[in-house]
């Protein structure tokens, strides 16, 4: 009686052993696969262009007073602007509130977002729409006939 | 329209239909389908109209499935050629334009009558028990058929797709904490390039339709299962249970309804062809009047509008939580409206179902006609 006893005993113990060991088994076969598979889908960190500066293809005298043009940083899309006052500037052209980009208008002289109709004054200071943020704003420089744009420090 | 007749033999005598019919008998097993196609009864009630939109829904998505594979025969799934192969397919490729517009219409045709089949469902209380499952599969379906349209519109690889993915991609990214890897997870990268094109190209072709299969099988399958839900105002009294067998009565009638479909594909198609647009520029301002499908516009008006912050807090980001609830209060509807089950009649489900409609048909109109420019 006591050995039927102690052999359900252990019967329920080896069972349980192999029960736990299926169990772990099966997780880390789970993990196996889940794992690599997640990873695959994540896409791998490409090297950002780390450019601070760029030389625009573009003479000063040919930027037109009251208009603005995207030109590329890096990766980015930027905008120059020429202000009334005949004024070069710069900002980041993904704009502030779902990252469409941005245009010129020379009708009301704002940078203007054609999605959500988000306007910045030429400062790129959010002024009206849904844009919670100002523009990230560039330092533009014009050595001779070259225009130099720089990411503030 | 008959009257349910009452059951007198269970067994089913096998019908005479020739010796082929009788040879895949035995070896399919034909009879238990014919029983299933005979047992299937579609309840007769002054509401009845609204169980058509659900085959509707399916018929359509069988267009799409046929249109969407002959599409796969022409396009190319890259930045530097999509938009040409699509541009080859509306000139050259004869009936070209027939295909793609057939598949674009359809898209639009087959979210409408699923919203439809949504709303008739929601207001008749279909979700009530033990329907719980077919409706969280049917909103399951719904969200993969928005992902369909989302991820389709960018594979012209056009102008209005390249702004419409950027901007889609960037609201799950306003969410806190996961927002910004979960947007790099869609984009295939840091913004929306070739790689985000394949990899929705993926999703659209392959991912999605996957996913579809289980789930509108599993969603079949339940519907098959339960029957037909009756309204509870029908189910009250035992006069008012009249019945029409599925096959063919009904059959029939949904087949009229698909023709019909299918010749208004067909016009919609031959006068209203897709249209393709210019190819996308990442280096170029967003176009003036730019929007989404219609059946995202309420909610790309609705971020139009909200202001900067709200309390503090920046506007799409509640916006965006806010459109969360509501799925998320629709996808739950049969747990949080008990009292449908037990028979009683809230009245709160209806009023969020017709509260959701005139919102979105408000803000809607206000999409297609205030100033892009103001």
């Amino acid at each position: 009686m006591a050995d039927h006893e102690s052999s359900i005993a252990l019967d329920t113990g080896r069972r349980r052993f192999l029960n736990w060991f299926l169990g772990t088994t099966a997780g880390a076969f789970f993990i196996s696969v889940t794992y690599p598979l997640s990873r695959y889908l994540i896409p791998p960190e490409v090297e950002e262009s780390t450019a601070h500066t760029v030389t625009l293809a573009l003479k000063p005298q040919e930027v037109k007073p009251n208009s603005g043009q995207i030109f590329r940083f890096g990766s980015q899309p930027a905008i120059l602007i020429k202000t009334p006052n005949d004024e070069l500037k710069a900002f980041s052209a993904a704009c502030t509130h779902l990252a469409c980009i941005v245009q010129y208008r020379s009708d009301i002289s704002h940078i203007w977002c054609a999605c959500h109709n988000g306007h910045f004054d030429l400062n790129g200071k959010n002024i009206e729409g849904p844009p919670p943020k100002p523009l990230e704003e560039y330092v533009v420089n014009v050595r001779s006939d070259q225009i130099v744009v720089n990411k503030r420090a | 329209m008959s009257i349910k007749e009452p059951k007198l033999i269970m067994e089913m005598p096998t019908p005479n239909h020739g010796k082929l019919w009788l040879w895949l008998d035995e070896r399919i097993g034909l009879s238990d389908f014919a029983y299933l196609a005979k047992k299937k009864e579609i309840p007769l009630h002054r509401h009845t109209i609204w169980y058509y939109f659900g085959g509707m829904t399916l018929f359509l998505f069988m267009i799409q499935v046929i249109t969407g594979i002959l599409l796969l025969l022409y396009y190319r799934p890259s930045a530097a050629e999509a938009f040409e192969s699509i541009q080859f397919l509306m000139t050259e490729v004869e009936f070209g334009w027939l295909v793609r517009s057939i598949h674009s219409w359809s898209a639009n045709l087959m979210i409408f009558a699923m919203f439809i089949h949504l709303f008739s469902a929601l207001f008749l209380r279909a979700y009530r028990a033990p329907r719980e499952i077919t409706w969280l599969s049917g909103s399951g379906l719904l969200g993969l058929m928005l992902a369909f349209g989302f991820t389709g519109y960018l594979l012209p690889w056009n102008e209005l797709a390249f702004f419409a993915t950027r901007v889609g991609t960037e609201i799950p990214g306003v969410v806190p904490v996961v927002g910004p890897f979960l947007r790099r997870l869609l984009r295939g990268g840091d913004d929306v390039t070739g790689a985000t094109l394949t990899r929705f190209y993926g999703i659209h072709v392959a991912i999605l339709p996957a996913i579809v299969t289980v789930m509108l099988g599993l969603h079949l399958f339940l519907v098959q299962k339960h029957g037909m839900s009756r309204p509870a105002a029908a189910e009250s009294s035992e006069a008012a249970k009249r019945t029409m067998p599925f096959f063919p009565n009904f059959f029939l009638r949904d087949l009229v309804g698909w023709l019909c479909a299918l010749g208004v594909l067909a016009a919609l198609a031959a006068y209203f062809p897709a249209e393709l647009g210019k190819k996308a520029d990442p280096f170029q301002p967003a176009p003036i009047g730019i929007r989404p499908e219609w059946y995202f516009m309420s909610m790309f008006q609705t971020l139009k509008l909200l202001p900067a912050h709200i309390l503090g807090v920046e506007g799409e980001l509640l916006g965006v939580l806010a459109f969360g609830l509501i799925g998320l209060v629709l996808v739950l509807m049969p747990f949080l409206d008990r009292s449908a089950t037990l028979g009683r009649w809230s009245r709160w489900p209806a009023a969020f179902g017709v509260a959701l409609i005139v919102y979105s048909v408000v803000l809607t109109y206000l999409g297609y006609t205030m100033s892009p420019t103001k």
